[in-house]
Formats: structure tokens, sequence, C-alpha cells
């Protein structure tokens, strides 16, 4: 038996040389509640001239920015502006026209270890009548880790379990993804994030469907994550939560139009040109108040 | 009762047929969770007609020699998938591509089985499969290529998991996503050529897609899936080959009737 094990471990190392297929060195003794690694100092992502062309349409052109360590970032901007494309280009699915996306140095320690980057991706895309359950799902995060040929071991499901306990799912893990709500859906998604033991998280519009409580989970759970250092970028259509619970805002309308504080960003003149015509712009004296075409409400800056 | 059970048993094309008729019961079930869980259903019959043309030119070359068979029709299943894949790349929509190859390679394979005198007779075994005249050659095919086909799904469960399920976190986790999708089209093209005897070309995508579209409305587990998945693909070959047996319809439909009956009761259990 022990020989067995011996020859097939063998036979699994000599494959992985042969076809270089191991994709990722796997980390030991990680734990969820360790502090990541500790670079407050640098920038944990920066884009250079990022340009973005699909055949005709330009879809972000000339964008340039630097993330600082465990902030948590909005990005806005009309339909269309290009949101979705920047967070396919920062997670290396999409690789820009021109320009370069430079991840420090200090983090990435050996070439085969990843800067981990996680993307939340919107809940219209994903299929929720996929058979699997909660855990299962915030497993497929260590996938990357584990290399091929490997199984989950005891210390993968306690990291799955801790990160499901995080986001408050931990009692609903074996129940069907589809049959969880909403918010409980973003909540595995993030979990999933946590196990990834990603370093930035994009979440692609986490909030929009969700009612105020499921809302003030979510940002329960961002607040964890800057405790642990942990960089967040969430797109999302709303300006007023984006201007009240976000350290900086990032306007994009395939150009980057502003990056700072809401009252650095949100003003009447940047607003303008990112919008056009698409929000109702108030001045009184306390500022710009914007009215939202759609529904719902507005924001201030 | 166990008399009605035995009496077939004594023929050894039965045996054979049996066996054979479980082997690809089971391979195409598993194989097939994956096919109905990335809506692949449409690839997989396309697939199956495509490979008509590379058993065509096998029969041809070979002179009826199985192994000319088998290696023509993978060749054509493998030619094909990538072609679906190359036209995708370009301006085509992905169900239109495999539109386009499989009318033309199916209309290439009978073209050129129509210059045969023996035309119709052997059209209808690539079709409509002929599982009592399969040979000893095709159950070592069976059972040596269905074993590597189940092992390597089991080896890759985890990262065919998360291609099927979420493509996105595959490039983000910098999983080997073009080998993951390649070797699934593989995998599925082996198990083609491996049913060709059993079920024939025509059938082929309800061994595929049936088993597993039944075991998807009664579980919500993927393993669980896969094993009654299995379970039903196994049943409905032996069930299938018995009703051939003593009603003295074709076995190929016998056994895909079998599999739309089971899944015609799981449809109905789910509604009640
Ligand atoms: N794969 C693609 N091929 C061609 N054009 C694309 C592709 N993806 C995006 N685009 C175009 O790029 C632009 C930016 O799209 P993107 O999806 O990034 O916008 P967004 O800001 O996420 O919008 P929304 O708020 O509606 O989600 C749009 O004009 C879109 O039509
Ligand atoms: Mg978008």
């Amino acid at each position: 038996m022990v020989a067995k094990t011996a020859i097939l471990q063998q036979v699994i190392e000599f494959r992985d040389k042969l076809f270089d297929l191991q994709p990722q060195i796997r980390r030991t003794n990680f734990s969820l509640s360790k502090p990541f690694r500790q670079t407050e100092t640098c920038p944990i992502l920066e884009l250079q001239n990022v340009l973005v062309r699909f055949n005709e349409t330009l879809a972000l052109d000339n964008i340039s920015f630097q993330l600082r360590k465990g902030e948590r970032v909005a990005l806005v901007g009309p339909n269309g502006a290009g949101k979705s494309t920047l967070f396919n280009v920062i997670a290396g699915i999409l690789r820009p026209t021109q320009g370069q996306v430079n991840l420090p140095h200090a983090l990435i320690k050996d070439k085969n270890e990843q800067f981990a980057i996680a993307y939340v991706p919107q809940r219209n895309q994903v299929d929720w009548r996929f058979p699997v359950n909660a855990a299962e799902v915030v497993m497929m995060g260590r996938v990357g880790q584990l290399g091929l040929f490997h199984w989950p071991k005891r210390k993968d499901w306690d990291m799955v379990y801790e990160a499901l306990e995080l986001v408050g799912m931990a009692k609903l893990a074996k129940r069907q993804i589809g049959e969880l709500s909403g918010g409980q859906q973003q909540r595995v998604f993030i979990a999933r994030a946590l196990a990834q033991q990603a370093e930035l998280i994009l979440m692609d519009e986490p909030l929009t469907g969700l009612d105020m409580q499921s809302q003030e989970d979510i940002f329960a759970i961002l607040e964890k994550l800057r405790q642990r250092q942990v960089t967040v970028m969430v797109a999302t259509h709303d300006l007023n939560l984006a201007a009240e619970r976000f350290d900086r805002l990032m306007l994009l309308k395939q150009r980057l139009i502003g990056f700072g504080t809401a009252s650095e960003v949100f003003t009447t003149d940047l607003l303008r040109q990112a919008y056009n015509g698409q929000l109702r712009l108030l001045e009184t004296n306390n500022g710009t108040v914007v009215v939202e075409d759609s529904c719902c409400g507005g924001g201030h800056g | 009762m166990v008399e009605l059970l035995l009496t077939p048993l004594s023929y050894p094309f039965m045996v054979r047929g049996l066996t054979a008729a479980i082997i690809v019961g089971v391979v195409c079930a598993v194989l097939g969770t994956y096919i109905v869980l990335r809506g692949m259903a449409l690839f997989g019959d396309a697939l199956a007609h495509a490979i008509l043309p590379g058993v065509v030119v096998g029969y041809l070359l070979g002179g009826g020699n199985e192994i000319w068979l088998s290696f023509g029709g993978l060749v054509a299943g493998i030619l094909t998938a990538l072609g679906i894949g190359l036209l995708n790349q370009g301006k085509v929509k992905e169900d239109t591509a495999t539109g386009v190859m499989f009318a033309g390679m199916f209309a290439l394979g009978i073209a050129l089985l129509s210059t045969v005198r023996s035309y119709t007779v052997d059209l209808t075994h690539f079709l409509f499969g002929n599982v009592l005249g399969v040979s000893n050659y095709n159950l070592w095919l069976s059972g040596i290529f269905g074993s590597l086909v189940i092992l390597t799904i089991i080896l890759f469960y985890k990262e065919l998991l998360v291609i099927s399920f979420d493509p996105i976190l595959a490039q983000t986790l910098h999983l080997p996503t073009k080998f993951l999708n390649n070797l699934l089209l593989l995998l599925i093209a082996v198990t083609i050529v491996l049913s060709l005897q059993t079920v024939g070309l025509a059938l082929m995508s309800a061994m595929l897609v049936t088993p597993a579209a039944t075991a998807s409305l009664l579980t919500r587990h993927l393993p669980v899936m896969m094993i009654l998945s299995a379970t039903i693909g196994a049943a409905s070959a032996v069930i299938g080959l018995y009703l051939s047996f003593y009603v003295n319809i074709a076995s190929g439909p016998a056994i895909v009737l079998t599999c739309t009956f089971f899944f015609m009761l799981a449809f109905a259990n789910q509604r009640l």
C-alpha cells in the first residue's frame, strides 16, 4: 500500500514535469486568520496607459492608476462605460490592446506564486441550477492552489468552512446554490474569493437587486475584509452608496474621468463628462445634487 | 422469471452485446453529465454524425478491419471538434458553426459510402449500431477506452467542475483552460467512437444526454448525479436488450427508448 502510493506520487510528479501542467506551487500551513503579506508601502496594482479596443469600439482609453493595499474603491460609470472590461483586464482574463498591468514585484516572491485576484461575477452570469452546494462553490476557490491530481484535504475544507463562517453562511453550507437568496448567493461568492486567498477582490455589481439589509450584510463583510488588508474594488450604479461607503471612487467612461474621494470626483463638471444627459444635476447651495434618471434616488458630492 | 432472464445469456452474442451495452451505457452517461451541464447536447449529436466520413474512409481502406473503422472515426471526430472551434473563433456563432460542420461532414460520409455496393446495409449499421454483432475486438476497445475516459473524468474532476461552472474563475486561477476544453472534446470523440457499434451514430446523443438529463431531474448534487446517470445508462442498456430479444425490435432503438421512458418517469415525478 505504502509502496503503491509512493509510486503513484512519482508518476504524478513525472507527469506534471512532462506536461508542465502544475500551475502553481502549493502553499503550506496557510490560514485564513493570519494577516496577508505585509507590504503596505507599495501599490498593490498599477495600470499604465491601458487601452482596450473591440473591433471598432474603444472600450477603455488610456487608463492609468494605482490601488493601495487594503482600500475599498467604488467603480462607477454609465452602462457601457467599460467597468466590466476594466475588471477583465485587471483579472488577466482580457489582454489589453495597449498598455500594461503591473503587479508589484514585492508581492510575487516566486514566479510560480500568483498574485491572487478574485473575480466575483455579476449574479446573472451564474448558472444557479448547477448541481453544487455552497461549500463546493467555495472549494472551487482552492482548486488553483491544490494543483492537478490533488484532492482537497482536511486543511482545505477547514479553510472553506472558515470562509463560510466569516460571511455568515456556514449553516447553509450544504444548500444547493439556487436555493439561496440573492444576498446569500453573493456572500458565498465572496467566501470563494477568501478561500482563494485573494488579496484583491473585484466585484461586479454585487449590490444590485439586494434589499437594504442584505446590502448592509455585504458591507459588514467588506469591513472584515478591510481588517485583513484585502483590497476591494466594487462596480456599482448606486452613486449614493459609492459616495458614502467607499474610500475612493473611480469615475469611468472609456477614459478615467476622476479617481479620488467623493468630494473630489462627484463634481458637476466630472459627472457631466461621465453621464452627459443620463443624470439630472441640480445646483443647490450645498453643492451638486444628483437626481438619477432611472429611478430610486441620488447622491451628493 | 429467472429463466426469462437467463435464457438470453446462453447465447454468447447476447453476453457480448450485454457487456458492451453496459460499458457504453455507463461511459456515455458519466461523460454526459458534463455535456448536459455545459449545454453541449447539440454539439454531442453533431460530433457523432460528423465522424461518419472518417468511419467510411476507415471502412473503405481497411476492408472491414475494425481497427481502421475506430481510427478513422476518431480522426474525423477530432478534426471536426477543432474545425468547429476554428469557425467559432471567426464571426460565426457556435451553434451555426456546429450545424454547418455537422451537415457537411455527414453528407461527405454518405457520399463516400454510396460508392459501395452494400451501401444501405452498411449505412444502417453505422447509423443504428449492431450491438448483437459486437466482436471481441469491440469489447476490448470499449472496455479499455471506456475505463480511460472514466479515469480521466475522475482525475480531472475538480478542474472540469470549475471550467464547467465558472470559466472565468478557471482563468483567474490560471488553470490550463484550453487544455481542459480540448480534453473534454477529446473525451467526447473517444466515447462516440467506442459506442459506434452499440448504439450507432444517429442515436448516440440519446445515450450521451438522456440518462444525465434524467439524473439532473432527480438530484442536485454532482457526484450523485454522475452515479445515478451511470445506473440509468446501464439499466437502460440491459432492459433495452432484453426487450429487443423478446419483443424482437431493433436493439439500439430499444435501449434508447428505455432511456427516454426513464426520463419521462423522472419528469412526471417532478411535476407531481
Ligand atoms: N466581447 C466584446 N466584444 C465587443 N464589444 C464589447 C465586448 N465586451 C464589451 N464590449 C463593449 O465595450 C464597451 C464597454 O462594455 P462593458 O461591459 O465593460 O461596460 P460596463 O461599464 O460594464 O456596462 P454595464 O454598466 O452595462 O455593465 C461597450 O460599448 C460594449 O459594447
Ligand atoms: Mg458590466
